[in-house]
């Protein structure tokens, strides 16, 4: 471990100069305000500080470092010009307010007309008729989506509890459903096809029902060619069809889910748009609706007349989610990249996303089991239920991956799968990687076969080895204070 | 452009791999009933700009705005400089093209600079714990006031009008589906606390108490009365804090607060037209399990090595599905990270210097505004560095004439707080305008209020 920054500090040393107060000296806060306790910050120079940082960074493993397969994330590679477009000071240094002060709209034409246009792109991409960019990452996008289902009943005097969502859903789902006030019931998958088990569906569908949550291609990966027959029992119920686009990099050019009969769907900017994830966010969760839910939509909304302006009056709209307009800086480097693709790039990058997941999936299926042995779409889910019986888990393979040089994949998910190892390799990788990647998989395999303890072991080369997280629990050491 | 690297030979090679004779094939599962019909289809046909291309047309979007005017606006987003080497470490891309450190032994980079991020928001606010980071200072009051509703098993949320407006109407907007009875409690006429009104209505069924310090319209306060009521009645007491007037104000622990939360923008984060920005959130130990998304603690590994993990994961919502505290999931990592990197460079003297330096300022600016301006009307009330102003003509209008001039004048505050407040301007000033700004902004305020030279 480096030392914590709090340590290397130095009384009265700085790391930042400013200007002398060109101003006099004001009245001291009266004493009844004023901070008394100490401000216990470090007192570091700049290069103690650039130091410190680049130190950790060396302890980090991104997308730039190597191969990065974790499934249902899209780390697919960030082009370095979106950042470089981000940084533009006509963007970066220009403050939100602008856009809605008298007489000032003209000082933002440029913003709201990114914000115009990405909306304009995603409708295009996912067949849904409006967009909203507030919502600040993919389960915010959830729960806004949540929101309008909800406000959409309400207004039609619907009272609607329940909200079904697939057991194979990712947590955020439930979890979003529950914030927005709704009971969740869990449809099983049918084990044999690895998709919703429609009669259950059926059986489980109501007049409750407010929403069904769909991730088509689903988390193992398949895609459910019945999706039309799952909307029309929704939507004879009187629900909403809601569909989760975490996995949208697996279908640009072949399905639009608004051709799909869905209502209501978000995607993740910083999965199938190439935008970074900073390590757990910034992320982006743009909501598309269907046009009778438009009016639902946060406000305000940028609109286009002969400038682009914002329309506050939506007395519909369920509100804000974000204090503007959204992540924006994550918005304008999935519009550059969306520049670059056109639509046939991204169509080009759901073939190739596909066909490096069935390559890879093909390439391990003699040497991991895998429970649905089929076409699989950008990603596929092998088990290590094979390697767990001579007692190598799915995390001693993660962990032994780690030692080869490759960032492990998703693991113990979906719950469904026992052992699972989720594996996304996205379209940015070349076969080159694809093939070092299912070279070490194989190895791995064969160490499990003949002398499994040396994976018990693994990670040896990383600063730290397998971590107490029982201790870490207990111990509650959550600031260095 | 799609930034594919397989060549068509390796693309063929794969395909026999996969026993597929072609692309299409691999699709055979979606219906072709189902693929986007003319003329949506034509999208997907259309190419893409090169590099240089994608750049021209975003310089030229960028040219169309203008960042670059002399900006009074504050209302909780603020112009403050950032060290260059907030950049430099925050452009490392092994923080940022990481994901989630779902897996400790490669993120200890990203898990370390968390655990030092929380413990600078816990020494910035005097609160014991706090977390990875939450989407924006609007969505942490509302993630506050849900840990609130769930520690007290209560559903009233009072919430006091010196909140900003925006984070008032996102909280309304959150819990719009949810059983919770919030109710507001107006301001004094000047943007002071209404005490009376405020301790009139807190009783045994709040779960949570809202405030903030400095509020929307500047002032600052000291809330450890109302704090004392909130005890007295088993209310959980929640303040929304300016990070950057914390060197001087009293902290939200110093009042005696639960939790603390706030917007995290002023630490390092470009204004970036409203986003991506940082909801900081801090409490005492005792609503750890109540706190919702990831937290980073210090552990070690088994040969005693100290290491970070994400802890107390029982509460998130990968684990606990629909009983998950928070459905947070991605937050502001990088932003959290640029916050701490702020932190560390300015350290406690460049912090208390900045803090200064904005009071100072906006202390020159009332001043000067007071003595040149008679019929601009300004409260007495105890600043940090934002204030209103009752002008003699709309608020709307004077901003509009202000922008002819060159400056972003402010926010009139009528716009959120409606009918007596038309008039009311709020201003802000940072350590980035110079005195001559100032003096020149006051010379086009007279002269837009109507004053002449």
């Amino acid at each position: 471990m480096s030392s914590i920054i709090f340590e290397k500090s130095m009384p009265g040393r700085r790391g930042a100069t400013f200007p002398k107060s060109d101003v006099p000296i004001a009245d001291a806060i009266p004493k009844q305000y004023a901070r008394t306790s100490p401000l216990a910050l470090c007192e570091l120079s700049e290069l103690d500080v650039v130091r410190h940082f680049t130190a950790l960074s060396k302890k980090n493993y991104g997308v730039d470092t190597n191969f990065y397969p974790l499934g249902s994330c899209t780390m697919k590679y960030n082009p370095k010009i979106c950042e470089k477009i981000a940084a533009l000071d006509g963007f970066a240094s220009l403050h939100p307010m602008l856009a809605q002060l008298p007489g000032c709209g003209g000082f933002a034409q440029g913003a709201l007309a990114v914000i115009h246009d990405l909306e304009n792109l995603l409708c295009r991409v996912t067949g849904m008729d409006a967009f909203t960019l507030q919502p600040m990452a993919g389960a915010h996008g959830e729960l806004t989506g949540m929101m309008i289902v909800s406000a959409y009943h309400r207004k039609n005097g619907a009272a609607k509890t329940e909200v079904l969502i697939p057991d194979e859903a990712h947590g955020t789902n439930p979890s979003s459903a529950a914030v927005a006030g709704y009971e969740v019931r869990t449809v099983p998958t049918d084990p044999a096809t690895g998709l919703l088990d429609i009669g259950a569906f059926r059986g489980m569908a109501s007049e409750k029902t407010a929403a069904v949550m769909m991730t088509n291609p689903n988390t193992l990966g398949l895609f459910n060619p019945r999706i039309k027959e799952i909307a029309e029992i929704a939507h004879a119920c009187g629900a909403l069809l809601y569909y989760d686009g975490a996995n949208l990099n697996a279908i640009m050019g072949k399905f639009r889910p608004g051709d799909g009969d869905f209502d209501v769907t978000h995607v993740n900017l910083h999965k199938t748009f190439a935008t970074p994830h900073g390590g757990g966010g910034p992320g982006s969760g743009p909501v598309g609706v269907k046009a009778f839910l438009e009016p639902f939509l946060p406000a305000p909304r940028v609109v286009k007349n002969d400038f682009f302006a914002l329309d506050g009056n939506c007395p519909d709209s369920i509100g804000p989610v974000a204090p503007f307009y959204g992540n924006f800086s994550v918005c304008l480097k999935a519009y550059a990249y969306m520049l670059m693709t056109g639509g046939a790039g991204l169509a080009e990058v759901s073939e190739q996303a596909v066909l490096n997941a069935n390559y890879v999936m093909r390439s391990l299926s003699g040497h991991y089991d895998v429970p649905h042995l089929k076409t699989c779409m950008h990603e596929c889910v092998l088990t290590a239920k094979r390697q767990a019986e001579r007692g190598v888990r799915a995390v001693d393979i993660a962990k032994a991956l780690i030692d080869k040089g490759f960032h492990p994949p998703t693991v113990y998910f979906p719950l469904v799968v026992k052992e699972a190892l989720m594996i996304e390799p996205t379209e940015t990788e070349s076969k080159e990687t694809l093939d070092a990647f299912i070279n070490a998989m194989i190895e791995i395999a064969e160490a499990a076969e003949s002398g499994p303890k040396s994976l018990h072991a693994a990670p040896v080369s990383t600063p730290v080895g397998r971590l107490d997280e029982t201790k870490a629990a207990r111990d509650m050491d959550v600031a260095f204070l | 452009m799609s930034f594919v690297p397989a060549t068509n030979e390796q693309r063929l090679e794969m395909l026999r791999a996969c026993s597929a004779a072609s692309i299409g094939e691999l699709f055979a599962d979606i219906p072709k009933t189902l693929a986007p019909p003319a003329p949506h289809s034509g999208f997907f046909g259309t190419e893409g700009a090169s590099e240089f291309e994608a750049l021209t047309i975003c310089e030229r979007l960028a040219s169309e705005n203008n960042a670059r005017i002399v900006s009074f606006l504050g209302g909780g987003f603020y112009d403050h400089f950032i060290p260059a080497a907030v950049d430099a470490v925050a452009s490392r891309s092994e923080f940022y093209t990481a994901y989630t450190p779902y897996q400790p032994e490669l993120s200890q980079g990203t898990l370390q600079a968390i655990y030092e991020y929380q413990s600078q928001i816990c020494r910035l606010t005097g609160m014991e714990i706090s977390n990875a980071s939450l989407y924006d200072g609007g969505t942490a009051i509302f993630e506050a006031c849900k840990m609130a509703m769930s520690s007290t098993s209560r559903r009233k949320v009072i919430v006091d009008c010196g909140v900003n407006p925006t984070y008032r109407k996102m909280l309304k907007t959150h819990t719009a589906a949810i059983s919770v009875d919030i109710a507001e409690v107006p301001l004094w006429q000047d943007g002071g606390l209404d005490r009376q009104r405020l301790s009139g209505v807190i009783d045994d069924g709040v779960a949570a108490v809202v405030l903030q310090n400095p509020n929307f319209f500047g002032v600052i306060d000291d809330h450890s009365d109302i704090v004392d009521k909130c005890k007295s009645v088993g209310a959980i007491a929640i303040q929304s804090v300016y990070p950057l007037a914390l060197p001087l104000i009293k902290s939200p622990a110093e009042q005696g607060f639960d939790i603390a939360v706030g917007e995290g923008q002023p630490l390092g984060l470009p204004l970036s037209f409203g986003g991506p920005y940082l909801g900081f959130i801090g409490a005492k130990k005792q609503l750890a399990r109540k706190m919702p998304g990831r937290i980073v603690a210090r552990t070690a590994d088994a040969e005693g090595r100290d290491g970070f993990v994400l802890s107390l994961q029982a509460r998130e919502q990968h684990i606990r599905r629909e009983k998950a505290t928070s459905n947070i999931c991605s937050n502001e990592a990088l932003c959290a990270l640029r916050a701490h990197a702020y932190l560390s460079l300015l350290g406690k003297n460049g912090l208390i210097d900045v803090a200064n330096l904005c009071r100072n300022k906006a202390a020159y600016l009332r001043e000067c505004v007071k003595k040149s301006i008679p019929s601009i009307k300004i409260t007495d009330r105890p600043i940090f560095n934002e204030f209103t102003m009752a002008l003699p003509i709309s608020a709307d209008d004077c901003v509009k004439a202000m922008a002819e001039r060159g400056f972003a004048a402010g926010i009139p505050v009528g716009r959120y707080y409606g009918g007596d407040s038309d008039n009311v301007l709020l201003a802000a000033v940072t350590e980035k305008r110079t005195k001559a700004e100032i003096d020149c902004y006051v010379g086009n305020l007279r002269e837009a209020v109507g004053v002449k030279r």
